[in-house]
C-alpha cells in the first residue's frame, strides 16, 4: 500500500457555471409531442378559456439549452459528487454507506414497474403487490413483528408515523391528555426528538452517565412517569454502543403505560442477530436505504417501513395489503388507522430493490452481512485507537462496538488547535469522503463517527486509518495547512457568512441576481466572477455557531 | 483481522456486545438466489403487471403520466448522484449545485425567491407549509376548501401539529372556492388559507388572487398548492399574493413508479420569519476564499433537527434529492418555450377529450363549469363508475379515478386526466368504447 499523500489526489475541478449562465436564447432540449391539426382545429384557442387575471403573462425566465448542453452540465455536476461508488466512505457513520448491487438497479428500471399508475385496477398490478406483500412478511420475520407498513418515505418520517400511532392508541384509550411525553435518549438519532415533537408530544431527553456511556437506570426512571406516552430510541446508539439495559427500559415504560418504538436505522450490524420484537418493543422501523442496500440517492428517496405488534396493527396507515388466496388487494377500510402520512403506498422502487437484496442474501447472507460489518467496525476501531490525538470514549466499558464508533478529537484540538471542523476540511484532500462528526448536542467533544459497513475491504480500512494518522500528524507538524483547507477539492474553503445573513443568502438564482445587483459591478458581463458583496453587512439573526453538519 | 482484535471468532464480538439479546434462531427466509435466478424470479412476478404502456390510461389524481426525456433517466442513474448521501460541499459540490439549481428553477416557475430542500410529496409539502404558517404566525387554524385532495388533507392533518384544519365550501357547479364562506370563517385565529390551483378536480380557481387578499387582510398567510406543468399557462402563485407555494414535482421528469417516485416542493417569500419557521434545509450560494469562485452552503443551519432535535420546527432528513436533481434536468431541457408549448398542448388534448366525451350519450363532461388544465370530472349518469370502468378494462382502457366515494355530490363520476402522451386517436378510442359501454 502506498503511503497516503495529499499531493497524490485531486478532485475534478470544472468551475462549472450555474445553469442559468449556459445556453443561449432560442435553444431547446425537448420536443413536445404536439397535438394533431384536426385536434387543434376542433378545440381552438384553449388557453383563452383561462381568464386573463389567471393567465401567465410572460414565460418563466428558465435557461435555454440544447440537449447535449444539459447532459454535459449534469454529467459534470455528477463528477463533482463523491458517492459510495467513488471511493472510501468509511468515515460516514450513522449513514450505512454500503454498496447497492447493480442487478437491482436493472430490475427496478423495468417498464412493468416504472409505468404503473398507483390507482390502476388491482387486477393489473398483482405483480407489484406480491413484491410489496412478500417484503412485508420478510421484514416481519427479521424484526420479530406481526405487521409492517411500507408507507413512510424516510427514517424521520417513520419515527413520526410511529409517534402518530402512539397518539392514536392513547386517544382511543382516553389517555392521550394525561400522557403527553415521549422519552428519548440523547444518544439516539435526533429525529427521535424532532419527530415526536412534530407529532404533538413533549419530549424528555435522558442523558448518559459520562463515566459509563449509557444512562443510569435511576436517571431513566426519573424521566418516566404517568405522563409517559412512549419511549423512542435507537439501540445500538449512534456511539456504536449497544445498551444492554434496553429490556429494563422497555419494562419501566410499559409499567408506566407507555409504548416502545425502537428506531432501527442502526440495524445493519445486527441483521439476523437481534430481533427487537422478541424483547418487548411494540414498534420499530427499518431504513431500506441503509441496511437493505437501496442507494442513498444523494439524500433520498429513502424508504422506511414500520413494524408493529398485532395489538397495534389496526393503527397502521392505510392502505394495508391483504392476501386472499392467491390474490392481493388493498384494504382501506381500517377504522382505527391513523390515516395517511404520505400519498399512495411508499417508495416502490426501493421496496423492490430491498426485496431483491433479501432474495440474493437469504438468511445466511444476512448473518454474513452483520458479521462483516461488525468485524470491519471493530477492526477500524483498533486501527484508529493508536492514532495520536484520537480517543474512543468508554472504550473500557464498551470495547466492542456495533455499526459505528464515536471517537473524539478533543486531545488533538487541545494539543494542536485542530478540531473536527478543520480536520474534516483537510481529510478530503486525501481523496476520501468527509467524516460524519456526531449529532448535536455533542456528548462526545469534537466527535467523529466512522462506519465501514460490510462493503469496505481490509485494504480500504487500512488506507483510511493511515489517512487519519497522516492528517492528525499534520495537525502536530504542519497545522498551517488546515487554515484554508481543502486544497485538492473541487472548490476552496467557503465563506459561511452568507449562511446567516439575509442580505447575502440567496436560495434561488432570481434572489441572487436581485441581491447581487447593486453590489457587484461586474454582474451581467461575467457573472461567474460575481461576488456576494464583500462589504460587511449587519446580520438580522443572532450570530451563532455555523458549524457544518450532516 | 480477528488476530488484530485478539478475537477467536466474530461470534465472540456479538456475545460481548449483545449478550442475552443475541438471536440464536434461524430466520425463516427463503434461501438465497443467484443473479440469474433473481432476474428470472422478479421478471416473472413483474410480468403479472399490466403497465400503462399496455393499457391506455386516463389516471392522474396526484401521479401523472407524462413524457420522461431519456436524459432524466440517464442523469438520475449516474452512479455518483445515485449513491452519494451526506458529504459536504468540498466532496459533493455537484450535489449542492444541482440542488441550488433545483431551487432556482422551481423559484422561477412559481415566482418565489426562496425554495427549500425537497419534501417527500405534495401532501407532506403541504403539511410542512402548514407547520411553517402556524409557527410563523403563532395562530392555529388553517382554512381549506372542501374541494382539496382528500388524501392530501389527511396528511396535512397529521402534520398540522398545534394547528387544525377547518373546511370552507365551494360552488357545486363551478368548483370555485366559496370566498364569502371564507370571509365569514376567517378570524385572528387563522394562520393560513390553503387552496389548490389547479384544484384536485382539475379546474382553475379564477379568484385565487382574491382568496389571497382575504388572507392578507386578516393577517393570515396564503398557501397555494400547484401542479407545476400548469404554470406554463397559469399565472404563478408568486404573482397573485402567495406567501408559500407547495406542490408535486413528479410531472417534472419522473416516472409513475406505482406512486413511488414523488417529489414535494415548498417555496416561500425570502423572509427571515418564514424561513425560521421551517426546519427544512436551505442551500445558498456563497463565495469561497478564492476570489471569483462560487460555493454553496446551508443557510440558517441552526434551525434543522440535526442541530435542535425536538426544538426544530419540523423533522427533516432523507427526502427526495435524486428526484429534485431530475426535476432540475427536466426544466433545463424544456426551457421557457418548451414549458409554454407543453402546457398548451396538454390543454388542447384535455379539452378535446372533454368535448368528445361530452358528446357521448349518457355522459356529462366536463362536470364542472370552469376553466381546467389536464383533469376534469366525467359523470356516467345512472351507471356506476365501477361498471363502466370494467367495460373499459375489457377493451384495454384504464378509466380515471373513481370519485364517487370522495365527492358523492357528483354522483357516478370519475376524474379523467389527459396529457401530452395521448393522441387524438387514443381519445377517440376512449369515446367510442364508452359509447358502446353506455349503450
Amino acid at each position: 500500500m502506498s503511503k497516503p499523500d495529499p499531493q497524490g489526489y485531486h478532485a475534478v475541478r470544472w468551475q462549472e457555471p450555474v445553469i442559468y449562465e449556459l445556453g443561449a436564447k432560442g435553444r431547446r432540449g425537448f420536443k413536445v409531442p404536439e397535438a394533431e391539426p384536426r385536434l387543434k382545429k376542433a378545440v381552438g384557442d384553449v388557453v383563452g378559456t383561462i381568464p386573463g387575471k389567471m393567465r401567465r403573462r410572460a414565460p418563466p425566465p428558465l435557461p435555454e439549452l440544447s440537449e447535449p448542453e444539459v447532459v454535459k452540465h449534469f454529467v459534470r455536476l455528477s463528477q463533482l459528487t463523491f458517492g459510495v461508488d467513488s471511493g472510501i466512505n468509511a468515515g460516514v457513520g450513522t449513514c450505512t454507506m454500503k454498496y447497492s448491487p447493480r442487478v437491482n438497479e436493472a430490475l427496478v428500471r423495468s417498464p412493468k414497474l416504472t409505468e404503473l399508475h398507483p390507482l390502476q385496477d388491482e387486477g393489473s398490478v398483482q405483480g407489484v403487490l406480491e413484491l410489496m406483500y412478500t417484503l412485508e412478511r420478510m421484514l416481519c420475520e427479521i424484526a420479530g413483528m406481526d405487521a409492517f407498513s411500507l408507507q413512510p418515505r424516510g427514517g424521520a418520517h417513520a419515527v413520526f408515523t410511529n409517534a402518530r400511532i402512539i397518539d392514536a392508541y392513547l386517544k382511543e384509550r382516553g389517555e392521550r391528555k394525561a400522557k403527553d411525553e415521549i422519552v428519548t435518549i440523547v444518544l439516539s438519532h435526533p429525529c427521535n426528538g424532532a419527530s415526536p415533537a412534530a407529532a404533538g408530544f413533549k419530549v424528555r431527553t435522558v442523558y448518559p452517565n459520562m463515566e459509563t456511556g449509557v444512562p443510569d437506570i435511576e436517571s431513566f426512571k426519573q424521566a418516566v412517569s404517568k405522563k409517559t406516552a412512549g419511549l423512542m430510541i435507537t439501540d445500538p446508539y449512534d456511539t456504536g454502543v449497544f445498551d444492554t439495559n434496553l429490556q429494563e427500559y422497555i419494562k419501566i415504560v410499559h409499567e408506566a403505560g407507555g409504548l416502545v418504538a425502537i428506531d432501527q436505522a442502526n440495524l445493519n450490524s445486527v441483521l439476523g442477530r437481534l430481533r427487537i420484537g422478541d424483547f418487548g418493543a411494540d414498534m420499530c422501523q427499518f431504513n431500506l436505504h441503509k441496511s437493505f442496500s437501496t442507494p442513498h440517492a444523494s439524500g433520498g428517496p429513502g424508504c422506511s417501513p414500520i413494524g408493529v405488534k398485532d395489538a397495534l396493527a389496526g393503527y397502521l396507515p392505510v392502505p394495508i395489503i391483504e392476501r386472499d388466496g392467491g390474490r392481493y388487494r388493498f384494504d382501506f377500510d381500517r377504522p382505527k388507522s391513523i390515516g395517511k402520512v404520505a400519498e399512495f403506498y411508499g417508495v416502490v422502487p426501493n421496496v423492490v430493490r430491498a426485496y431483491c437484496w433479501l432474495r440474493s442474501m437469504g438468511p445466511e447472507g444476512l448473518l454474513e452481512t452483520s458479521a462483516a460489518a461488525t468485524l470491519n467496525d471493530n477492526y477500524l476501531v483498533k486501527r484508529l485507537s493508536g492514532v495520536r490525538g484520537v480517543t474512543l470514549p468508554w472504550s473500557r466499558t464498551f470495547p466492542v462496538r456495533l455499526q459505528e464508533a464515536r471517537f473524539s478529537l478533543e486531545s488533538l484540538r487541545r494539543e494542536t488547535g485542530i478540531g473536527i471542523e478543520a480536520l474534516n476540511r483537510r481529510i478530503v484532500d486525501y481523496g476520501v469522503q468527509r467524516l460524519f462528526p456526531g449529532h448535536e448536542p455533542w456528548i462526545v467533544p469534537e466527535p467523529f463517527t466512522p462506519e465501514p459497513t460490510e462493503s469496505s475491504s481490509k485494504e480500504d480500512l487500512d488506507r483510511f486509518a493511515e489517512i487519519m494518522r497522516a492528517a492528525c500528524n499534520e495537525a502536530y507538524h504542519n497545522s498551517g495547512v488546515f487554515r484554508d483547507a481543502p486544497h485538492n477539492c473541487s472548490i476552496h474553503r467557503v465563506d459561511m457568512k452568507a449562511a446567516t445573513d439575509p442580505k447575502r443568502w440567496a436560495l434561488t438564482w432570481r434572489a441572487y441576481r436581485r441581491k447581487l445587483g447593486d453590489q457587484s459591478k461586474g454582474y451581467g458581463e461575467n457573472p461567474r466572477r460575481g461576488s456576494l458583496g464583500r462589504k460587511e453587512t449587519g446580520s438580522s439573526t443572532p450570530a451563532r455557531r455555523t458549524r457544518r453538519r450532516s | 483481522m480477528l488476530r488484530a482484535l485478539g478475537a477467536k471468532d466474530v461470534d465472540s464480538l456479538f456475545r460481548a456486545s449483545l449478550g442475552k439479546y443475541l438471536f440464536r434462531g434461524k430466520l425463516k427466509l427463503p434461501p438465497p438466489v443467484s443473479e440469474l435466478e433473481l432476474r428470472r424470479e422478479v421478471s416473472t412476478i413483474l410480468e403479472k403487471n399490466r403497465s400503462t404502456e399496455q393499457v391506455l390510461s386516463f389516471l392522474g389524481a396526484g401521479c401523472w403520466q407524462h413524457v420522461v426525456p431519456e436524459v432524466c433517466n440517464e442523469i438520475n442513474s449516474r452512479s455518483e448522484f445515485l449513491t452519494a448521501y451526506t458529504g459536504d460541499v468540498y466532496t459533493d459540490l455537484g450535489r449542492f449545485q444541482a440542488l441550488f439549481e433545483f431551487q432556482s428553477l422551481l423559484g422561477d416557475l412559481v415566482a418565489m425567491d426562496a425554495v427549500t430542500y425537497p419534501s417527500y410529496d405534495w401532501a407532506t409539502a403541504a403539511g410542512d407549509s402548514v407547520r411553517m404558517a402556524v409557527n410563523a404566525t403563532g395562530r392555529r387554524e388553517v382554512l381549506v376548501p372542501r374541494s382539496a385532495s382528500p388524501d392530501r388533507v389527511r396528511v396535512m392533518q397529521q402534520y398540522a401539529g398545534a394547528g387544525r384544519i377547518r373546511f370552507f365550501g365551494y360552488d357545486r357547479r363551478t368548483g370555485q372556492a366559496d370566498l364569502h364562506a371564507l370571509e365569514e370563517m376567517i378570524s385572528d385565529e387563522t394562520a393560513a388559507v390553503y387552496i389548490e390551483n389547479p384544484a384536485y378536480l382539475g379546474f382553475v380557481e379564477k379568484d385565487a388572487e382574491k382568496a389571497g387578499r382575504i388572507a392578507r387582510d386578516n393577517g393570515a398567510l396564503f398557501i397555494v398548492g400547484v401542479e407545476p406543468l400548469s404554470l406554463g399557462v397559469l399565472k404563478p402563485p408568486g404573482e397573485y399574493g402567495a406567501d408559500i407555494v407547495c406542490g408535486e414535482g413528479q410531472p417534472l421528469g419522473l416516472k409513475q413508479y406505482f406512486g413511488g417516485a414523488l417529489l414535494g416542493f415548498v417555496a416561500c417569500r425570502d423572509d427571515v420569519k418564514l424561513l425560521n419557521a421551517t426546519g427544512a434545509r436551505l442551500i445558498t450560494v456563497t463565495d469561497t476564499v478564492k476570489k471569483g469562485e462560487r460555493g454553496f452552503t446551508f443557510a440558517l443551519p441552526e434551525r434543522v433537527m440535526f442541530a435542535k432535535r425536538e426544538e426544530s420546527a419540523t423533522f427533516t432528513g432523507t427526502t427526495a434529492v435524486l428526484w429534485a436533481i431530475t426535476a432540475a434536468v427536466y426544466l433545463s431541457l424544456l426551457g421557457p418555450a418548451g414549458l409554454e408549448e407543453l402546457s398548451r398542448t396538454i390543454m388542447e388534448k384535455s379539452h378535446y377529450a372533454a368535448r368528445v366525451l361530452g358528446e357521448v350519450p349518457g355522459i356529462e363532461a366536463p362536470v364542472l363549469d370552469a376553466p381546467f388544465f389536464q383533469e376534469f370530472a366525467v359523470n356516467f349518469g345512472r351507471k356506476s363508475v365501477k361498471e363502466v370502468h370494467s367495460a373499459l378494462l375489457r377493451s384495454g382502457i384504464q378509466g380515471g379515478k373513481d370519485i364517487t366515494h370522495d365527492f358523492p355530490q357528483y354522483g357516478n363520476s370519475a376524474l379523467y386526466c389527459v396529457t401530452e402522451v395521448h393522441t387524438a386517436d387514443d381519445i377517440d378510442r376512449l369515446a367510442d368504447t364508452l359509447r358502446r359501454a353506455l349503450r
